[in-house]
């Protein structure tokens, strides 16, 4: 580490910033093997995690090589990756209870 | 590898030499705590429930007092009891009895009430803990430790740092035939096929997925969405986006050892090895479940800080937050933040967790023992009548 961001795992498409990373600034992390140069788009603060490449919306944010949650809207390379642009689909009671209306209705 | 320890009847191997006043309900708690402030080497427990409970929530509440009575770090025990409640003291007494440590029941409605309980209390206690300070530590084999870990108030360093740390220094104690206990089944949602493929066979792995489902249904039934409380504000402060990244983070803590079952809500583990715990991912919760699982030490991971202490069990706080470190040093008590900052390896900072785990084992005191932190609370699974 030590290199101003992490990234996990070689099918993450999130590195998670290991200090606070001035918008615009060039950040170099490992991934695997390789290097690779990232310029963040906006402030990132300490531990909070951006997009090593464009993620569609409706595709799966990867941390761990696992699926953390889905993109709500389409995140660019560089760009904050957190609770205004992933939803968690787990323990999703809020769903359930909305299907379960419909399938009675 | 050895240490010195507090050799019981039953054989098991306390680190810590407690007289437990135990309230068998919230209406001897007061009396409880009373006696236990009165003598030194007392501690009580909060028991808020006991009455008007039937079925799991009472076997909840039964288990968790007389395993935590059971706990090794303590060496005898007082059972307060207002005389009328639900859970009825002689049924506590009985199993505490056969581990062949002092027992003694003290019902409030036949010493006269709340002074006369105390008086009594009091004057055994002072008897227990004399009769415990005269007790000589032996040496123990580090295989009779039962390593209890927790995270709370988790960040992203959690994840990177601080729990794959605990995750070598738990596979440390495992190699020296030791036991460990991975609790918090909230935060193994998302996370549950990676451990479920290291249990030891596949009936233990569907166990772990049926926990994890269970919990997860138990959000959905109430229609509400679990991201109201998971991950929580802070988690979210801290860079943690959903559940799952926080329990891809969480379950490095369980390191690299095969899972070898699944147990209970505040049951003690029939053999040595790894075992997850099911408990609620609330932290005192979960650490009270562990402690009634006999864990004699406790681990505790944090990104944002907590003080949190346990009665009869040293909790050590760890964090890879530097920030948190700096601003909490009261609290917490090793900094492995130098693995985010790329200086150490997890490898070596498991290893200084490790060094800790046997210190505080030997006697070292922990920041939340010497704050007086000594929190407990007994998972609520129904309601009350």
């Amino acid at each position: 580490m030590g290199k101003g961001a992490v990234v996990i795992n070689e099918n993450d498409n999130v590195a998670t910033a290991t200090e606070a990373l001035q918008k615009g600034s060039i950040v170099s992390m490992y991934v695997g093997d390789r290097t690779i140069e990232i310029s963040v788009v906006g402030d990132i603060a300490f531990g909070h995690k951006f997009a090593i490449r464009d993620i569609k919306k409706g595709e799966n944010v990867v941390k761990y090589g696992e699926n953390i949650g889905i993109a709500i809207a389409d995140i660019a390379v560089g760009e904050h990756t957190h609770v205004h642009n992933v939803k968690s689909q787990r323990g999703r009671g809020d769903l359930y209870k909305k299907s379960r209306r419909s399938c009675e209705e | 590898m050895k240490f010195n320890g507090y050799r019981r009847p039953n054989g098991k191997v306390g680190i810590r030499n407690y007289v437990l006043i135990l309230p068998t309900s919230i209406c001897a708690t007061k009396v409880a705590f009373d006696i236990a402030n009165k003598v030194e080497g007392c501690r009580a427990v909060n028991n808020c429930y006991g009455c008007c409970q039937i079925g799991n929530d009472y076997q909840t509440t039964f288990d968790t007092l007389v395993n935590t009575g059971m706990n090794p770090n303590v060496g005898a025990v007082i059972i307060v009891a207002l005389g009328c409640e639900g859970l009825e003291p002689l049924n506590v007494f009985e199993p505490l009895q056969a581990t062949g440590i002092p027992v003694s029941v003290l019902v409030i409605q036949k010493e006269g009430g709340t002074v006369g309980a105390i008086r009594k209390g009091v004057e055994i206690a002072n008897r227990y803990a004399q009769d415990l300070s005269k007790m000589v530590k032996e040496e123990c084999d580090i295989s009779e430790l039962t390593l209890g870990m927790e995270c709370g108030g988790s960040d992203t360093t959690s994840g990177l740092a601080s729990n794959p740390a605990v995750g070598v220094a738990s596979d440390m104690l495992l190699a020296e035939g030791g036991t460990s206990i991975l609790s918090e089944t909230t935060e193994f949602i998302g996370a549950e096929h990676i451990l479920a493929k290291r249990a030891v066979d596949p009936t233990v792995g569907q166990r772990l997925i049926k926990i994890v489902k269970d919990c997860e249904e138990r959000a959905k039934m109430q229609g509400q969405d679990l991201r109201g409380s998971q991950p929580t504000p802070g988690n979210i402060e801290g860079g943690l986006t959903s559940i799952e990244e926080k329990s891809l983070g969480c379950s490095h803590k369980a390191g690299s050892a095969p899972i070898q079952d699944i147990l209970q809500y505040a049951a003690i583990p029939p053999g040595k090895g790894l075992y997850i715990m099911d408990t609620p991912g609330q932290d005192v919760v979960s650490i009270t479940g562990m402690v009634a699982g006999g864990a004699q030490i406790i681990v505790f991971t944090t990104g944002r800080g907590t003080p949190t202490g346990n009665p009869l069990v040293p909790v050590i706080k760890v964090t890879g937050n530097r920030q948190t470190y700096e601003k909490m040093s009261d609290n917490i008590d090793l900094n492995v933040s130098t693995i985010i900052e790329g200086r150490k390896t997890i490898k070596e900072m498991g290893q200084s967790v490790f060094r800790e785990i046997v210190d505080v084992a030997n006697g070292k005191k922990t920041k939340a023992e010497e704050l007086g932190h000594q929190e407990f609370s007994i998972y609520k699974t129904g309601i009350t009548y």
